[in-house]
């Protein structure tokens, strides 16, 4: 998985850096800690003072969710195209292929998951907001239609703002075409897990995040349909502490457990496990290990 | 009327004032005009169609939102009888801003669904001027339940700003509301016709626009995001919106070309708001027409070929 290992270069501002030798030393945006990079790459970004989900690449996931070497990339060739004529989409297009790890704002394909075959969708917010556009829906499309053809279970890990506005009501028919093969599945009985990260909002929201048979969202983790600026442009107030947080939503009743990034894996093997009946794995993680009392 | 007329529209009106101006003086002096007026009237009409062949795509975003134009309840009355209105989601509470119920089409029972905008500020508070909460999509998927169960078509008219953004319809998952009406439509066991009526505004009229036919009145609009919106995000300037309006693609000879909208509804000249009894007069018989073709189709049939259309919506390459 070098592939995407040599991406992850510092990432600190000119000044910080004079303050922090920046290839060896981070700080967590949300408490100030200071640790060795090192120390943030191995707990999966998040904070060990204060237990912040720093944003990590989209291609982490592989390493949080598959089995070391299952992973096989689906579709990778497909592209968007301006279908519009819509002003510096391509431009905007070009830019986020050179940054991203993907051809678009997603990428899908097979692996193991504690051993079990997974059908899995990462997006990558880094393209463009992890917008939904045509390339996004087809891709979600095809990986969902595997999974009904090979009953497979499904995950998404959503990242995303919403709909692609450069591809104009094409990419609000994504939410239509993702929703036909989601509806597929729920009646075939494969289980979908939806995994939401931070931010999943607008139509990513809308459609196949809000649609999981079992719907995980990461601590702290902006999770809504509209966007906390609109709503609070709409109600001119100021929006109140946690609102559209993950933790807002579960106990709101829209999402049902807020799990550790550490815990995803071990919590997405345990459900699906229950979820065909299958015995437990020896040494499987305790139910409440998912639960947000225990200190997500 | 002349007092709403949009800024495009002030030659017609005031071509009508000038018309309306002679039909008074021949009244109050017993006076004979109709050879001044009958050059007038041919004026109007031509000036009419010539400003609407020509509309800007955000004119037609104005004509779309115009405060006159016909809304869910004048199609109601004036397209369908009997219909009997049903209320509420059964979970939270009734949503005004979706109106929806039981009624006859030329004899046919149909499901009736659509955003009600208001006609006055006291009106538009009341409905959230067309901008539903939760409950409102939860309501309309309650009704499309209901219309399989006895199989009965759904027949839904769109026009919406979009979803409310707001603090209560986010508690109440406005995104799962409308998530799930997607996904259910997209496997109901019914014929679904969606209209669009005025505005479709991005997933909030989604929620209740997927169906085996869409369609579209000539200058109603439908789009991922408001031409407003597009340009704050996109220029950080709202006053943009007419650029923006061009670049989305919203009008509905936009969307026949991009295979999301199967039929244009002509409107009067001067727009629906312009005679709203013609716009009803226009919408019956397509509606019938789609309908008739539907219900004939075995319910496995029809949710297979819905499903086959909206796997094809999307553009992009395959290298
Ligand atoms: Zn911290």
């Amino acid at each position: 998985m070098a592939w995407f290992r040599k991406d992850r270069r510092p990432r600190t501002s000119q000044r910080e850096r004079l303050e922090i030798p920046a290839d060896v030393w981070d700080k967590c945006e949300a408490c100030g800690q200071v640790a060795p990079k090192d120390k943030f790459t191995r707990a999966l970004g998040v904070c060990a003072e204060c237990g912040h989900h720093r944003r990590v690449e989209a291609a982490e996931y592989l390493n949080i969710l598959a089995d070391e070497g299952t992973w096989v990339a689906l579709d990778g060739k497909l592209k968007s195209v301006d279908a519009l004529g819509f002003e510096h989409y391509k431009d905007r297009l070009a830019a986020s292929l050179k940054k991203a790890s993907s051809s678009d704002a997603v990428f899908t394909g097979t692996a193991r998951l504690d051993g079990m075959p997974v059908h899995l969708a990462v997006m990558d917010f880094r393209f463009m907001g992890g917008s939904m556009g045509s390339v996004v829906g087809e891709k979600i499309a095809r990986l969902a239609q595997r999974s009904v053809d090979k009953r497979v279970p499904l995950i998404i890990v959503s990242a995303s703002g919403g709909a692609r506005m450069q591809e104009g009501v094409l990419s609000l028919m994504q939410l239509a075409k993702t929703s036909v093969v989601i509806a597929q599945l729920r009646e075939h009985g494969i289980p979908f897990i939806s995994i939401c990260t931070n931010p999943t909002t607008g139509g990513t929201t809308a459609s196949y995040a809000m649609q999981g048979d079992v719907i995980l969202a990461e601590p702290g983790a902006v999770i809504g349909f509209a966007g906390p600026r609109v709503i609070k442009q709409t109600i001119g107030q100021d929006l109140p502490e946690g609102f559209q947080t993950a933790e807002f939503l579960l106990e709101h009743g829209m999402v049902d457990a807020v799990v550790a990034r550490g815990l995803l894996r071990a919590t997405c093997a345990q459900i699906l496990r229950l979820l065909r009946g299958a015995p437990a794995r020896e040494g499987e993680m305790a139910p409440t290990g998912a639960a947000p009392e225990d200190g997500t | 009327m002349a007092s709403y007329a949009l800024e495009f529209e002030k030659p017609i009106a005031e071509l009508e004032r000038q018309i309306d101006e002679l039909k008074r003086l021949a009244t109050d002096r017993e006076l004979d005009v109709q050879r001044e007026i009958a050059p007038l009237a041919e004026k109007l009409a031509l000036l009419r169609s010539e400003i609407y062949r020509n509309l800007t795509p955000y004119q037609r975003v104005q004509v779309a939102r115009h405060p006159r134009r016909p809304y869910t309840l004048d199609y109601l009355h004036g397209v369908f009888s009997d219909f009997v209105e049903l209320h509420g989601d059964r979970l939270f509470r009734d949503d005004p801003a979706i109106v929806g119920g039981l009624a006859r089409l030329d004899g046919q029972s149909v499901v009736v669904i659509g955003q009600q905008k208001g006609r006055d500020t006291k009106d538009n508070l009341r409905r959230n001027f067309g901008m539903p909460h939760p409950e409102g999509y939860r309501k309309a998927l309650r009704l499309m339940k209901m219309a399989e169960r006895f199989g009965l078509p759904v027949v839904t008219l769109i026009d919406t700003p979009g979803a409310f953004p707001g603090l209560g319809a986010e508690e109440r998952g406005q995104a799962e509301a409308i998530a799930r009406n997607i996904e259910e439509m997209a496997v109901l066991r019914t014929p679904i016709v969606a209209v669009i009526i005025g505005e479709g505004g991005s997933g909030g009229a989604l929620a209740i626009a997927v169906g085996d036919r869409v369609l579209m009145f000539e200058n109603s609009v439908y789009s991922v995001i408001s031409p407003e919106g597009c340009a704050a995000i996109l220029w950080r300037d709202a006053s943009l919106r007419e650029r923006a309006a061009e670049s989305l693609k919203l009008t509905a000879p936009d969307l026949i070309g991009l295979g999301v909208v199967d039929e244009i509804i002509p409107e009067p000249a001067g727009g629906a708001h312009a005679d709203p009894e013609a716009a009803a007069l226009a919408l019956g018989p397509v509606l019938k027409r789609h309908l008739a073709e539907l219900v004939r189709v075995r319910p496995e049939k029809l949710v297979r070929r819905r499903a086959e259309k909206y796997l094809r919506m999307g553009k992009f390459e395959e290298a």
